[in-house]
């Protein structure tokens, strides 16, 4: 009676320790932990995108503006960094969530009010957003010597032998489980993305819902636009530029069905890690790191295919059955 | 047989005259949008109007329109492919490869074009054959094909192609008319014909309105999609070629972000995203906009990132201008 | 009415009308539902029982009419107002969550909070497992996916989601439409149970048994009027069919006699996994042949094996002495076999396109010129076959889906006729559709058979099926449950037995 849908995680989680282990063959010392902690603060923001973007998924939509949100927001704190360095950054990070949210609600208004589909919306957004990060800093770059000490440490501090960039990833990860299963936002989330008809039904706001979720795809966005520009000590126009589609390749790859509907929070972490890992490994097993993008495309058709196997279902059935199992 | 039906009634084949249909349509606004643009820019700037600036203008846009083209039968049958750029980078590198092994300017203008053709059925057969959603399957082909010259080229470039290869994206028919422009024009035409007034191209609408009703209507669903991958496919092989003979050089990032401006070319062009519906001609003039509105900026040194700003506003715009006026117009009824 | 009753009604509709543009599917209809009592719907498909149900649901909006709860008048503007008010549905195809748990479905939209506001899983799945236990259903794993679950079981879940909050009202349409034999059993063992907890239950069901087993009270709806109501106990099955059926069949049906010829279509023993079995038949020249079931009894599945949509796993099929295995549509339609479907606004018409495009799809290739459209061979098949069925509209490039129901059905046979075909095969194809044009369509189907054409006629409607059809094959749960031949001696009530698999009590 063990569910499909766990099984599915369960595989993936499998496939990347098998890689790890295989990897550990070829590159003595790939599997240290401190090497694994590395691979998982390299991959932390691309898991708190993932995680975002699954929300929006669930629902039927897409959010293609991801990116474009992260790199503005990003340049708005870091802008904010340069010129007044004694604005705490925690305020800072505030700030970022703030304008994360606020791009996101744009995307989700139009797509809740209006009722244009979200492909076209964030097709917009993801142009304009980027735009405006050159209008807003007038074409100039943030380097690293006009960001404070704080701003750039501030992602680097250790805590338990984790650098705090790596907690928000666990952190964004433990708020994920609670949202999606522990609360009725969570649930709603699934219903519509399942059956919106029926969610209707059930007394569920599906437009508000679907607003809702792009809302927390643009507060985590915009808040790992701070952890970008932190960790890589830039604020430009080009920061993420087509990340996009990494982060929707993660879901992909970790079962969340493009349909709606259908993937958990443990899929999107799975996911991402699983591009992180190759990511890391190829160089390490002499692999060119130009490998790296088609090796992700081939698992990304790879996965389709696999989800779309096992999501067939049965049709209803109208001859009777002698015996049929209850 | 029944006296009953002796009363025969005869019913008009339209109402409207279709020249009155014609100019409340979507391109007709877009032709005001498109002339309104040019007559702005030509106050703007002293150099827009000559002959030659507004042929180095065509370039702008020519290659993704050729692309656009066969995109909007593809979205109007309600699929999409986000892999176009993709494609071009990969043709543009075997035709690189190529030239490697000495193969001339016919040669490479084939294998550009074949290995067009060779991804579109690609996509055409994940979609169609394993009925995998189109989105997600072009999103992972965008990867797969771009990581190809990822994987041939690396940071490298391919350069040195033959002088004969260069006419294709240089040079020019006659006077100031490039061959692109003209390419496009042809292709424009004939695209026109396929979608407008083949039956083809009437399979390919109902499809997108209603592909259950299209198939119990005997319309061979599956078929008429993988052509339209295939199409795609050999569209973007065609700009590929283009696009590498006006570069003179192969890089795996070449073209880089286009997917997105031919799908906002098309949207822009009148085409409904969810399928069914929009016309050539809308797509023709979307170009010209997308086009004008790039030089034209760039005429008043606004840098290419900002005008990104006009043309997204301008997606988003065009789609909600509609559906707002709708919702005003039933509030008050 | 109900002079006798003791206690007040718990719901009360009156004055009910709904308009749909061409069809007024309920006309000033009334309906009461006592607490602790079961009132059987009773009428025809189309007879408007669905859409009384969507409006006590909150679905549709009525145009006219009053909705009283307890003595109180309510407007019932959504479905989370009706809920809110203790309406609960369970549907025909269950309307639940397939990706959900068990107790999620049971709890969606009230689930039980913790302190902190969070889904409050261990209560939730306590109270389902005791839900569950209420109504002898503890087989059932709280966690387990609804997917997991077969349609009995499913509606086992959609009854303790009822209960959970705490419906008054419950509302069953057609709930045994997909059981078999004993779940049948278990779920009037359930609604005896609802019933001793005071709840009103209306259950909408074809079938004579059930309804004589569980129901205390009868209405009866015909073409969206309500034309009898009244206590079971004292109303005999013939006089419930008498008012179901209502007028006279052959003073509708005028139909011609027309020579039979050989046979044309011969199916033999035509099979699929889970859909029918057992299938064999004739179809005759110039012959209307009826088939006769409940909804779900297998009957559209098996015309679309004929047309090539559903791929049969035995059996086989000859046209004119030559076998046929349509592969697709496509080939059904070029050996002569056309089909009218049910779902008239999904699968028959491209809502948004014009009449003319509609009715020249399948033909395009007579009407083109090496693959270049000619619009005006195209606008006159278009106008000569919208003539012959007496389209109603105002040009022939308006969009078909501004038409009424009645002439997009007239557009979909259009359709098929200008393909020139053998067999045509007409999927419930007066439902939902005005009497004007249903008349037109019978009138029509007619002069078809007098072309030589052969017809097949799926239809739910025992004055329709009895009215057109030479003979008529009655199916049941994907079998052929009889055959009679349509010669005078044939009674409605023959028909809806050997439908609903009641005993024969004389012949």
């Amino acid at each position: 009676m063990k569910s499909l849908l766990r099984a599915r995680e369960l595989w993936l989680a499998v496939i990347i320790v098998a890689m790890v282990t295989a990897i550990n063959f070829r590159a003595p010392g790939f599997a240290a932990p401190a090497n694994l902690a590395g691979i998982l603060n390299d991959t932390s923001i691309l898991i708190i995108l993932a995680l975002g973007q699954m929300a929006v998924i669930l629902t039927r939509c897409i959010d293609l503006s991801v990116a474009s949100n992260l790199a503005l927001s990003g340049m708005i704190v870091a802008l904010v960094n340069a010129a007044y360095p004694e604005v705490p950054v925690q305020l800072l990070m505030i700030l970022a969530v703030g304008c994360g949210l606020v791009f996101g609600a744009f995307n989700g208004v139009l797509v809740w009010l209006l009722g244009i589909p979200a492909i076209v919306v964030t097709l917009g957004t993801l142009t304009i957003y980027r735009g405006l990060i050159f209008l807003i800093a007038g074409g100039q770059w943030v380097n690293a010597d006009q960001l404070s000490e704080d701003f750039v440490q501030f992602t680097r501090i250790e805590m338990l032998g984790l650098p705090l960039l790596s907690w928000y990833a666990v952190l964004a990860a433990a708020l994920f489980f609670v949202v999606m299963t522990r609360t009725s936002l969570g649930r709603s989330i699934y219903a519509i993305g399942v059956n919106p008809v029926a969610s209707v039904y059930a007394g569920i706001n599906v437009g508000r819902t679907t607003f809702v979720a792009f809302c927390i795809s643009g507060m985590l966005s915009g808040f790992c636009g701070y952890l970008w520009v932190s960790r890589y000590v830039i604020g430009s126009v080009e920061v993420a530029k087509g990340y996009e589609l990494t982060v929707v390749a993660a879901c992909v790859i970790g079962g969340i069905s493009i349909a709606g509907g259908v993937g958990t929070f443990a899929g999107a972490i799975l996911g991402a890690l699983f591009l992180g890992v190759i990511n890391s490994a190829l160089p390490v097993i002499n692999i060119s790191p130009f490998w790296q993008m088609a090796i992700s495309g081939a698992a990304i058709i790879m996965a389709v295919v696999l989800n779309a196997r096992g999501e067939k279902r049965g049709n209803r059935i109208i001859l009777r059955q002698t015996g049929e199992p209850s | 047989m029944s006296d009953a039906a002796s009363t025969t009634r005869h019913i008009p084949n339209r109402l409207d005259s279709p020249l009155r249909g014609a100019l409340l349509s979507w391109p007709s606004l877009l032709l005001v949008v498109a002339v309104i643009l040019f007559v702005v820019n030509s106050f703007a700037s002293p150099y827009f109007l000559s002959p030659w600036s507004l042929s180095d203008a065509t370039f702008n846009f020519t290659e993704k329109a050729i692309i656009a083209l066969a995109m909007a039968l593809l979205i109007v049958s309600g699929e999409i492919d986000l892999s176009v750029a993709s494609i071009i980078a990969l043709a543009s590198t075997a035709m690189g490869m190529a030239l490697q092994f000495g193969i001339d300017t016919p040669g490479l203008v084939l294998i550009g074009i074949g290995t067009g053709l060779i991804c579109g059925m690609f996509n055409g057969l994940l979609v169609t054959g394993l009925g995998l959603p189109s989105i997600v399957v072009t999103i992972g082909t965008l990867s797969f094909f771009r990581g190809l010259s990822f994987m041939v080229l690396g940071d490298q470039a391919f350069k040195g192609y033959p002088e004969s290869f260069a006419y294709f994206g240089q040079g020019y028919v006659w006077w100031v008319v490039s061959f692109e422009f003209v390419l496009f024009l042809a292709l424009a035409v004939l695209f026109y014909v396929v979608l407008h007034r083949t039956n083809f191209g009437r399979h390919v609408f109902v499809i997108g309105n209603n592909s259950i009703a299209a198939r119990f209507s005997g319309v061979r669903v599956e078929r008429v999609k993988f052509l339209l991958f295939c199409l795609t496919g050999l569209m973007s092989g065609i700009a590929s070629v283009l696009l590498t003979s006006r570069l003179a050089s192969t890089r795996p990032s070449i073209a880089l972000g286009w997917e997105l401006e031919v799908v906002t070319m098309v949207v822009l062009g009148g085409v409904a995203i969810l399928g069914g519906a929009g016309t050539i001609q809308g797509v023709v003039l979307a170009a010209f906009i997308m086009g004008l509105v790039t030089f034209g900026l760039g005429l008043l040194n606004v840098p290419g990132i900002v005008m990104s700003i006009f043309i997204g506003a301008l997606l988003i715009f065009v789609i909600a201008l509609p559906i707002v006026f709708r919702m005003v117009r039933e509030r008050r009824t | 009415m109900d002079i006798g009753s003791m206690t007040e009604p718990c719901i009360t509709l009156s004055g009910i009308t709904k308009n749909f543009p061409g069809v007024r599917a309920l006309n000033a209809v009334g309906l009461e539902l006592y607490p602790g009592e079961v009132t059987a719907l009773i009428g025809e498909n189309g007879a408007g029982k669905s859409t009384l149900v969507k409006i006590m649901t909150g679905i549709y909006q009525p145009d006219a009419g009053e909705i009283r709860i307890n003595g109180k008048s309510v407007e019932l503007s959504s479905p989370h107002s009706a809920f809110k008010l203790g309406i609960t549905a369970i549907h025909q195809e269950t309307v639940l969550f397939d990706e959900l748990s068990v107790a999620e479905n049971i709890f969606l939209g009230h689930a039980p909070k913790t302190r902190f506001k969070t889904v409050d899983w261990s209560a939730m799945r306590v109270r389902s497992r005791r839900l569950l236990k209420e109504i002898g259903a503890e087989h059932i794993p709280a966690e387990a996916p609804l997917k997991e679950l077969s349609i009995a079981n499913k509606h086992l879940v959609a009854v303790a989601r009822a209960l959970s909050v705490e419906a008054d009202i419950v509302i069953m349409d057609e709930p045994t439409a997909a059981l078999s034999h004993k779940e049948i059993e278990d779920l009037f063992d359930l609604i005896g149970l609802l019933k001793k907890s005071g709840k009103s239950i209306l259950f909408i069901s074809h079938k004579f048994d059930e309804i004589y087993r569980i129901a205390d009270r009868y209405t009866v709806f015909r073409d969206g009027e309500m034309v009898g109501n009244g206590s079971i106990q004292d109303t005999d099955q013939n006089a419930i069919v008498q008012l179901m059926v209502g007028r006279s069949v052959d003073q509708v049906f005028p139909k011609q006699k027309v020579a039979i010829g050989k046979p044309v279509l011969t199916v033999e023993d035509l099979h699929h996994p889970t859909e029918f079995a057992d299938i064999t038949f004739k179809l005759n020249q110039g012959e209307i042949l009826g088939f006769y079931g409940l909804v779900g009894a297998g009957r559209s599945e098996v015309m679309q094996a004929l047309f090539g949509i559903t791929q049969p796993s035995g059996g086989s099929m000859t046209l004119d002495g030559d076998a046929i295995a349509p592969k697709s549509p496509a080939d059904a339609i070029n050996s002569g076999i056309v089909y009218v479907p049910e779902e008239r606004g999904s699968q028959g018409v491209v809502a948004n396109l014009p009449i003319f495009q509609n009715i020249s799809l399948p033909s395009l290739a007579r009407t083109s010129r090496s693959g270049f459209l000619k619009l005006a061979q195209e606008f006159s098949l278009a106008s000569e076959y919208s003539t012959r069925l007496d389209l109603r509209a105002a040009s022939l490039s308006q969009a078909v889906g501004t038409l009424s129901g009645g002439n997009q059905q007239k557009v979909v046979i259009a359709k098929w006729l200008a393909t020139k075909p053998r067999i045509i095969i007409l999927d419930e194809p007066t439902k939902g559709i005005d009497i004007g044009s249903k008349a037109a369509v019978h009138a029509f189907m007619g002069e078809l058979v007098g072309q030589g054409l052969s017809v097949i006629m799926v239809s739910s409607e025992l004055p329709e099926i009895m009215g057109m059809s030479d003979r008529i094959i009655v199916m049941r749960e994907g079998r052929i449950a009889a055959r009679y031949d349509n010669d005078g001696k044939l009674s409605p009530e023959m028909l809806v037995r050997s439908a609903a698999g009641i005993e024969e009590v004389a012949a």
